[in-house]
């Protein structure tokens, strides 16, 4: 049976779904759209291009992983789902 | 309220496994030590590769034997007792195969930038892991990914398609990791690759018979801990050596400037003939379409693995369950994205000291790995001086320069040649051969686990004897672990033509085959059985067809199907000629195998159609069919929310 937390509780958690699958089309996607460009700034001896590729893409998915754990452990206990209460 | 079993045996393991791990890694780099000081004495190399390979597969076999249990959880699931960051670390050996270790920094040399979407697709996948899936499974309960999709999908039909799924995705895959284990054993210590496979079989079954998911789990954690310090110390030490900054991912940077200063000299000696693809210029082996097609199809496919999402099924906690895919793709990470450097290095060396070098004048590591058949000069493996000097001078206007053109590099022999490179010990090498097959190992595990546990659990217990006692079921799964690992070994031995393309697609027919009925499973309500049951079906059986037709049936897709040739991504011409392909009959086939389909996408990619297919198809059949019932819309409230017990019960009496 569903509650009005719960009603709440699932609104919360499919916004910050959404605001994942939106970091994860920019980084996986939209950001190498532009790769030619972002070639002509050099970082270190990095292409910008090709280091978001190799790396840039893949530190922001790991950062964002942990915020999303984070940031979803605050709404189950926001809302009171959380499983150690 | 906790799911949380803090039950009996193991517990004490479980406490202290930071202490253990931390032990047994000092011990295998103590180990290392030790062979090195044995080489300095004057041990032969065949020795020390293999102490190095008999050793680590001692301990992965006692862990495995250690492990054992006649308990139905701990062997799905290990018990639900994994915590996050150890989760995480048996998943990254899971998920990092042979190819993974040996073959991507290869691809990345061979490819320049457009290898990254590898990079990118086989990390960017647990974003949608960790946002779309895992806690849900996780909540749900189940043994098995066919388990979910029979609860939520009313039944045995839905079961059995995701059996099927997994069974195509699984199979070919486990067949490339006992492949794989096959050529490192035979390249590192001259055995024969028969015999090697059989070893490798040998070394899978210790770890998975007996103790099931809770010994794959804690053998895969330590073949993590030794791939990821083989991977790193060659090209860490190198980077040292070269660059007096032992942090590759950084220093290659310079790497990637003295490559396109080569590159340009090359262009201007005319070293480079016409086939030099610059390092870091995109899109000169995929059209932008392609490129970016494969990112999709690698990432949603690592969303749809069984045996990736079977791996979060061990978590003590749905909190546990997202935290460790983040682990998971931090330890995947370390070696993602160090590949690259290994790329860059290697193509600095082949640059500088053995492109316009006289042909007499070669390193000598050319002729290593050239007797192992990886490295061919003008057309022929580079044996010594005078077969490469012959096949040479057969070349019209060859001036006795080795020009860009004349190398063929095999993608395996960049991360096997760079301890021998720079000049390292084989103490190097030994340990080089020992993380790979770490890697083949580990992921072997997981996915012959994956397909056993589908049979026993879903067909066996689900389908054909559900009153079946626990005691007959673990020694039913028993048998039919054995029974797959050495079906698979056997069709490795006999070294299957496209195995290694066959993994590629594993991934899309993963993608189009349980992407939709997973996601819309969890996140919308009014999916139904209908809906699933034909989504499955249209969504796997388009990704299937465009792979099949277009890989072995290309002349019926051009003549039947309306498939044209793919385009070459820097000139747009065609890859080849259609119509004098198809004027002789006896051979168009071969011709043009892979080389059509539609649109111009490749057929690694073909979850391009199968992926949008399989959406539309269930959600219009299941909106064209009632909604679901009461009672599953509660069931899909419950799998929601993280509080509360698992939503599948199991009876263990």
């Amino acid at each position: 049976m569903l509650t009005s937390q719960d009603e709440v509780y699932w609104t919360k958690t499919r916004k910050l779904m959404f605001v994942m699958l939106g970091l994860w089309v920019f980084f996986g996607f939209v950001v190498h759209f532009f790769v030619k460009t972002l070639n002509t700034i050099v970082i270190f001896g990095f292409p910008l291009g090709f280091y978001m590729a190799a790396q840039g893409s893949l530190i922001a998915f790991v950062v964002m992983l942990f915020w999303f754990a984070r940031s979803q452990e605050k709404i189950d206990r926001e809302c009171g789902v959380s499983e150690d209460e | 309220m906790s799911t949380q079993s803090t039950s009996s045996s193991g517990g004490d393991f479980v406490s202290n496994l930071g202490r253990v791990y931390a032990i047994y890694t000092g011990g295998f780099i103590g180990f290392v030590v030790i062979l090195a000081i044995l080489e300095q004495m004057g041990v032969p190399n065949r020795v020390i590769g293999y102490l190095f390979v008999f050793f680590t597969l001692g301990v992965y076999a006692l862990i495995g034997v250690m492990s054992r249990t006649m308990a139905v959880s701990e062997y799905y699931v290990a018990g639900r007792r994994v915590p996050a960051i150890y989760n995480g670390m048996a998943t990254g050996a899971d998920w990092m195969s042979a190819a993974s270790f040996i073959g991507m920094a290869g691809s990345l040399y061979l490819l320049g930038y457009d290898g990254l979407a590898f990079v990118l697709g086989w990390t960017g996948g647990y974003v949608l892991v960790a946002i779309l899936v895992a806690p849900f499974l996780r909540k749900f309960g189940a043994y098995t990914v066919p388990d979910f999709m029979s609860a939520r999908f009313g039944g045995n039909f839905a079961r059995f398609l995701a059996i099927i799924v997994l069974l195509c995705c699984s199979f070919t895959y486990v067949v490339a990791q006992i492949f794989g284990t096959g050529i490192i054993a035979s390249r590192f210590l001259g055995m024969s690759f028969e015999v090697a496979v059989y070893v490798g079989l040998a070394g899978i079954l210790v770890c998975s018979m007996l103790g099931g998911m809770r010994a794959v789990t804690w053998t895969q954690v330590a073949q993590y801990i030794v791939l990821i310090i083989a991977y790193l110390m060659p090209v860490v030490i190198l980077s040292a050596q070269k660059y007096g900054l032992p942090l590759p991912q950084l220093t290659y940077g310079q790497a990637l400037q003295d490559i396109a200063r080569l590159e340009q000299g090359m262009i201007a000696s005319g070293l480079a003939g016409t086939g030099l693809k610059e390092h870091v210029a995109p899109f000169t082996s995929y059209s932008p379409l392609n490129f970016f097609a494969l990112i999709l199809c690698l990432m949603v496919g690592t969303a749809s693995l069984p045996h990736v999402l079977m791996r979060y099924f061990t978590t003590p906690s749905v909190r546990e369950a997202r935290v460790s895919v983040a682990w998971s793709l931090l330890f995947i990470f370390l070696l993602y994205f160090t590949a690259p450097a290994y790329a860059a290095f290697s193509k600095l060396e082949v640059y500088q000291n053995v492109i316009g070098q006289p042909l007499a004048n070669l390193p000598a590591w050319i002729y290593t790995y050239g007797k192992l058949e990886l490295v061919k000069v003008c057309g022929v493996n580079a044996i010594d001086p005078q077969a490469i000097m012959a096949a040479c001078s057969k070349i019209a206007n060859h001036a006795g320069m080795l020009r860009l053109p004349d190398l063929a590099i095999n993608t395996d022999t960049i991360v096997i040649s760079t301890p021998e490179i720079a000049g390292m010990p084989y103490v190097i090498a030994g340990l080089v051969a020992a993380g790979g097959l770490a890697a083949a190992l580990s992921t072997a595990d997981g996915l012959l686990l994956a397909i056993a546990n589908a049979l026993s659990h879903d067909v066996y217990y689900k389908m054909i004897d559900p009153n079946a006692p626990t005691q007959r079921r673990l020694v039913v799964a028993r048998v039919l672990l054995v029974i797959v690992a050495v079906l698979a070994a056997f069709t490795a031995s006999t070294r299957p033509a496209d195995i290694l393309a066959m993994v590629s697609w594993a991934f899309s027919l993963a993608a189009a085959g349980n992407f939709p009925a997973l996601v819309l499973g969890v996140w919308w309500k009014r999916a139904n059985t209908a809906g699933a049951i034909a989504g499955m079906i249209a969504g796997f059986g388009s990704c299937l067809f465009y792979l099949v037709v277009s890989r072995y049936y290309p002349a019926l897709g051009v003549s039947a199907f309306g498939m044209t040739s793919l385009l070459n991504p820097i000139t747009g011409a065609p890859v080849v000629d259609v119509v004098k392909a198809l004027a002789n009959p006896a051979t168009a086939d071969a011709v043009l195998a892979s080389k059509v389909g539609w649109f111009n996408v490749n057929n690694i990619s073909s979850a391009l159609f199968g992926l949008p297919i399989g959406f539309g198809v269930m959600i219009i059949v299941s909106l064209l069919t009632p909604a679901p019932s009461r009672e599953m819309q509660n069931f899909i409230d419950e799998i929601r929310k993280p509080r509360g017990e698992t939503v599948l019960k199991e009876k263990t009496a």
